[in-house]
């Protein structure tokens, strides 16, 4: 227990998504204008991320991985190269039928993750954390804590960069360095900020 | 003759994918430590990037438009597999370095926006051009990120030792932070503020401007 506890929290804090190792960028710094999108957007991808890594997990290791296909009575099949293919598939898959899903039964919830759900299949860190998954030989049980964690810890980051960007309407900025660029520069500081974490060892 | 040229120099500068469309952030910013492995991403990018605006482009009347994301996805992922698998083949160690990232290159909003944006509209020639521009676009501002990073930050360019070190006998005394990930944050900020300081056009306007400030008028 105490194990995934501690997995749990490294995959938030040290090895954030955003901010360790820079997945899922382009929605990181697209969305993160209003607080309140942030929120939205974030959830979407704790849920996304919590479903599709166990489930790649699963084929990846009953169906992909080297000997797997052994119950099928194929005990030298190695389709571990078609890995990139299927994950991908299995990802805008889930993710459409999780729309589909929450527009039948939790039309709330639906309005209001609406319009992230279909960015989040091409959100980076969605697809990293099955790879991260698959690299680091996680479990089924490993790579549920794992893809929960990294989902909370990219809501924190994103959410906390949301925040700074309101308040960030104050200040006078350099005229080039406006939007985009001071942006950078402040997810520079907050990865740097997270780094401190990196010393914890649990 | 002028739109080839026009479409390859194009994205170079004046629409650059990273500092302009904000396109394919992710992996700029992680495989820019060392610029070997910089240069090999750079490669493996546009390769896919040209080729599947290619092949997106040559049966772009024939898909259907309820599904082409998939089918741009398909062919994008397929393409990444092969580099994926040359890499493996050809040159495992820095396959190795670059580990989840070649995979990334799938989910890299160049590639697909690429294909979405110009490979659909575009006759098959026109496309792969427009790739490799905007492989060259990416490839730039991560070379110059990679140079700075691993010469200021280790002293060397290619692994070969430029900067004789203080620890080896020599006088320059690196900058650790630049070999550590937020560097590339700061870099590539300051980057797009130089590109936008020669492209005035490019600068985003606030949302909002400051008052002037007025002096409190005394005694009032």
């Amino acid at each position: 227990m105490e194990y995934y506890l501690s997995l749990f929290i490294r995959s938030i804090f040290i090895d954030n998504m955003a901010l360790a190792f820079f997945l899922g960028m382009c929605t990181f710094l697209a969305i993160s204008k209003k607080v309140q999108a942030a929120i939205g957007l974030g959830i979407a991808v704790i849920v996304v991320l919590t479903i599709t890594v166990p489930v790649n997990n699963l084929i990846y290791n009953y169906l992909l991985a080297d000997g797997a296909l052994a119950w099928a009575g194929l005990p030298d099949m190695d389709l571990s190269f078609l890995g990139l293919l299927s994950y991908i598939g299995v990802i805008a898959a889930i993710v459409q039928i999780m729309e589909m899903f929450l527009d039948k039964f939790v039309p709330a919830l639906y309005n209001a993750l609406g319009v992230f759900l279909p960015l989040i299949t091409v959100n980076c860190a969605i697809l990293g954390a099955s790879l991260f998954m698959v690299e680091r030989d996680y479990n089924f049980v490993e790579s549920m804590v794992f893809g929960a964690g990294s989902g909370v810890g990219w809501a924190l980051a994103i959410v906390a960069l949301a925040g700074i960007r309101e308040r960030l309407k104050y200040s006078d900025v350099p005229d080039g360095l406006e939007g985009l660029g001071i942006t950078f520069i402040i997810v520079g500081l907050m990865s740097l900020g997270f780094m401190s974490f990196g010393g914890i060892d649990i | 003759m002028e739109s080839v040229k026009e479409t390859l120099t194009g994205p170079i500068f004046k629409n650059n994918p990273i500092a302009l469309q904000i396109l394919g952030i992710c992996s700029a910013l992680a495989v820019t430590s060392s610029l070997q492995v910089t240069l090999v991403m750079c490669v493996a990018l546009t390769v896919v990037t040209a080729f599947s605006g290619l092949f997106v482009s040559v049966i772009r009347n024939h898909i259907p438009g309820s599904i082409r994301i998939i089918v741009q996805m398909v062919i994008i992922a397929s393409l990444v597999i092969v580099v994926d698998q040359f890499l493996k083949a050809y040159a495992y160690a820095i396959s190795k370095q670059l580990s989840v990232f070649v995979g990334l290159i799938i989910t890299n909003c160049i590639v697909m926006g690429r294909a979405e944006a110009f490979a659909m509209k575009n006759p098959p020639m026109a496309s792969f051009i427009d790739g490799v521009g905007n492989g060259l676009g990416y490839s730039v501002v991560l070379i110059v990120v990679a140079v700075i990073r691993e010469l200021f930050g280790a002293g060397k360019l290619m692994g070969f030792e430029i900067l004789p070190l203080v620890t080896d006998g020599g006088w320059y005394n690196p900058n650790g932070l630049l070999l550590l990930p937020p560097s590339a944050f700061f870099l590539i900020g300051l980057f797009i503020w130089a590109l936008r300081s020669f492209h005035k056009e490019q600068e985003e306007a606030p949302d909002f401007k400051l008052a002037k400030h007025t002096p409190v008028q005394e005694g009032a």
